[in-house]
């Protein structure tokens, strides 16, 4: 499969991800709101459930495919730390990220999560842009 | 004898994996990937707009199932975060978060669900993510 066939194929996946959830329990599969309540000690069960699950994600696939996802870092480590920071905190105040706003919230029509998509996708496209002028 | 509780267990369990399987198979588990696809002004790869559009059009197609249902199966209620307002609270949250998924291409999701490749890399940046939620709950949550 080419690299389009199979991104779209694995965006089906996420989606279908996010409608077991929202079915079965109820809830957005928003991994920012996933992983802060169980940092906050919420919700501990389905959440930690839920994120064994996605770590054990990549390990099915190895056994499915025969190999790893490429996973290449071009970030140097002591900026890559200063980018967590920014995603752990900015998520959690914006309360979302790429899966609660940008695949459940859209999904939704959600005028917030619209809001945060633009948001969020103008000021990664602008910190890219940015960092290739300065490097 | 059904246990709710641990049906709905089970069922995180079934979701997370999918979404990580999902994560591997469309390309976004690939930080430089995910750069190459904000890199609009150089060498654009706009393939992981595809990932985005098949997520969020099963979605859509679950949403309108899920709007015909009372409750969700496993639960009382559906837990929906509201739809309004945009405030300065989300448009400065979110302008943070995509400063630094700009600098790294990772986001929560692939950022979890890459700690099975051990990359220490991806261990550092999921720890100060970590360090960055604690913080901002403890010390810039909402005021009420």
């Amino acid at each position: 499969m080419n690299g389009y066939l199979l991104s779209l194929s694995g965006g089906m996946l996420i989606g279908l991800s996010a409608v077991i959830l929202m079915l079965a329990n109820g809830r957005v599969a928003g991994i920012s709101g996933i992983a802060g309540r169980l940092l906050q000690g919420l919700q501990s069960g389905v959440g930690a459930a839920f994120i064994i699950g996605l770590v054990f994600g990549p390990i099915v696939y190895r056994a499915l495919s025969g190999s790893w996802p490429a996973v290449t870092v071009e970030t140097g480590t002591p900026l890559l730390v200063v980018a967590g920071l920014l995603v752990g905190f900015g998520s959690r105040m914006g309360s979302g990220c790429t899966s609660g706003h940008g695949v459940v919230g859209l999904a939704r029509l959600s005028p917030r999560s619209i809001a945060a998509v633009l948001t969020f996708l103008s000021t990664a496209v602008l910190t890219v842009f940015l960092m290739g002028i300065l490097a | 004898m059904r246990n709710p509780v641990v049906l709905r267990i089970a069922a995180a369990l079934v979701s997370g994996l999918v979404f990580g399987l999902g994560l591997s198979l469309s390309g976004m588990l690939d930080p430089s990937r995910v750069r190459g696809f904000l890199d609009v002004a150089g060498a654009w790869d706009p393939s992981l707009a595809f990932v985005l559009g098949g997520a969020v059009a099963v979605a859509a197609l679950g949403n309108l199932v899920a709007q015909r249902m009372a409750k969700p199966v496993l639960d009382a209620q559906f837990h929906l975060p509201p739809r309004h307002p945009i405030d300065g609270r989300l448009l400065a949250g979110s302008a943070i978060f995509g400063i630094g998924w700009g600098i790294g291409g990772l986001c929560p999701g692939p950022a979890l669900a890459s700690l099975s490749l051990g990359l220490p890399a991806t261990v550092w940046f999921v720890l100060a993510m970590a360090a960055g939620m604690i913080g901002h709950d403890r010390f810039a949550g909402p005021k009420t």
